[in-house]
């Protein structure tokens, strides 16, 4: 089976550029499994293509870490289903998010209305992925395109850069032909992110919810204040 | 691949063939007479001794500029093309096209047909360098050869620029300062010059002008389109510009063709505008997905676009006095 992990920033069009690159391989069996915080509604947009997908919130949990320990079992259960292509689809909330796996081809979605400094903002999410795939190119002028893509190109210069309209699906083939020439993966176990998850073990990740030092237990960053 | 074995080995006229850039990196110099059948190195050696030494330079030292130059314009990909080549596939009913079209680096070529005719997968298959593995089957080659995958990936988002009348400044800042912005990513050395002349174009082709430290979210639909169009011409090093309905933007539009015509760039233009359709140049006929004719402009055509122009006059001279308040009675015996 082959596996692609989509990441970005909230709407920034990870559902539409899943949606346009299925519509680009069509004779693929394609199941989207989607990790998000609280709430979606991208499930409906799937159904609505006819692309199975499941939908796992992670509440209380820290995103990246309810990632990686789910992301074994949606890709046995992909395997299971008889399914030849996994889409993992998870929002980078915290800007420090990366859930892509070294082997796994690795998709960053950003648009380009979301500001000239945004490439250098997120991060691993952005810097360790093998596709930047940019949106939104269609009503922002060409002149702030090259720039937004020079900017990108500074933080990760070895990703393939894409142009790619969630709308009509321009540019969607070539990510298709990306997917279509990544190798086949037996299992995950064993592999490895390509990124640390945030450190999440201090009192407030139990359900502590008072403020104060006397409260604080476990991992702490204190800031500096003069 | 290394380049400086490359430029050692090769007779100047045939790196020059491999390498176009050469030929500007020569002429840059003033080195456009060097003899063709030798090397660099040999052929620098033809030179007045004094020459090159007046530049502050060695025939070494320029064979080592030449190289360091190449690796960068390999990494910048295909910055300069100098035609791409369009072969036929077939239309949404598989109907051949029959159509073997060749577009050099300052023409403008129009594209017309109703909504749904197929410009915009045309324009699709150019960006993506198509090789037969569209929707269409169409092929586009780039100065007369296929592109490989590797190359399609790195050069897809650099190949093309576009226009079309969606677009907007997006980002909250004063003119010059975002050209400087732009300039800057294309790492250009005479920035100052080049923003200048941006500016200069820009306000050439506007209705109305606007000053350097305007906000990009300021300025009117024209006043946007006349500096996109300007920095497409001056700063975006894109060498394949499509350009969708420029008609409606309240530019100087004839101006504007004439500015991008002649250039280096390969212009594609969708227009119903039979001013900017029938303007010297071909016409590429859209119908049903498909190329279905590719039209010169003949001699009743140009009659009609004499009359077409002389329209316009009145019509822009009528608007500039409408703008400006003025009766319009005096312009009536131009009628």
């Amino acid at each position: 089976m082959k596996m692609l992990t989509v990441s970005g920033p909230p709407s920034a069009g990870k559902t539409s550029v899943i949606l346009r690159l299925c519509e680009e391989l069509p004779n693929r069996k394609i199941a989207v499994v989607k990790f998000d915080c609280l709430t979606s509604f991208d499930q409906e947009q799937y159904a609505a293509a006819g692309i199975p997908v499941v939908v796992g919130y992670a509440g209380k949990l820290c995103p990246d870490h309810f990632f990686v320990t789910n992301v074994q079992e949606a890709f046995d259960w992909a395997r299971r289903k008889g399914f030849d292509l996994l889409i993992t689809e998870s929002a980078g909330l915290c800007n420090r998010c990366s859930p892509h796996i070294r082997g796994v081809p690795a998709v960053c979605v950003i648009d380009n209305l979301a500001g000239l400094n945004t490439p250098r903002k997120l991060g691993p999410m952005l810097r360790l992925a093998d596709v930047v795939a940019v949106t939104k190119g269609d009503i922002v002028s060409q002149a702030e395109r090259e720039v937004f893509a020079y900017n990108i190109r500074q933080m990760n210069p070895r990703a393939t850069l894409l142009r790619l309209n969630g709308i009509t699906g321009q540019g969607a083939f070539l990510l298709a032909k990306i997917v279509e020439r990544s190798r086949e993966i037996d299992t995950l176990s064993g592999m490895q992110l390509r990124f640390t998850t945030p450190a999440a073990i201090c009192a407030y990740c139990t359900g502590e919810k008072r403020i104060g030092m006397e409260y604080q237990i476990g991992m702490s960053k204190p800031m500096e204040f003069d | 691949m290394d380049f400086y074995q490359e430029i050692t080995a090769l007779p100047l006229g045939e790196l020059i063939r491999k390498y176009s850039v050469c030929a500007d990196f020569l002429h840059g110099y003033g080195l456009d007479a060097l003899p063709r059948q030798l090397p660099l190195e040999a052929a620098l050696e033809h030179l007045r001794s004094d020459m090159l030494a007046d530049m502050g330079l060695s025939a070494f030292e320029l064979v080592d500029l030449l190289s360091e130059l190449l690796e960068q314009e390999a990494e910048a990909g295909l910055s300069r093309v100098r035609s791409i080549e369009i072969l036929g596939g077939t239309d949404k009913d598989g109907q051949p096209e029959n159509v073997e079209l060749r577009i050099r680096a300052g023409e403008v070529i129009r594209l017309v047909g109703p909504t749904g005719s197929g410009k915009s997968q045309l324009l699709a298959d150019i960006e993506c360098a198509a090789r037969g593995d569209t929707p269409t089957g169409r092929w586009v080659l780039f100065d007369g050869k296929e592109l490989r995958d590797e190359q399609r990936f790195s050069l897809g988002n650099r190949l093309v620029a576009q226009l079309t009348q969606n677009m907007n400044f997006v980002m909250d800042s004063p003119v010059e300062d975002f050209l400087r912005l732009h300039a800057r990513s294309r790492m250009l050395s005479e920035a100052d010059a080049v923003i200048a002349h941006c500016l200069e174009t820009a306000n050439a082709l506007s209705g109305e002008p606007f000053e350097k430290d305007t906000r990009l979210t300021r300025l009117s639909g024209g006043q946007a389109r006349a500096l996109m169009i300007a920095d497409a011409a001056c700063i975006s090093p894109s060498p394949i510009l499509l350009i969708d309905e420029i008609e409606n933007a309240g530019i100087d539009r004839v101006r504007a063709v004439e500015l991008l015509t002649g250039g280096n760039k390969i212009v594609l233009l969708a227009t119903h505008d039979p001013l900017l359709a029938l303007s010297a140049g071909k016409r590429i006929v859209l119908h049903n997905g498909g190329i279905r004719a590719v039209l010169e402009t003949n001699e009743e055509e140009s009659e009609a676009l004499r009359k077409l122009r002389e329209a316009d006059l009145l019509n822009t001279s009528l608007r500039r006095a409408i703008r400006a308040g003025e009766r319009i009675v005096s312009h009536v015996g131009n009628v």
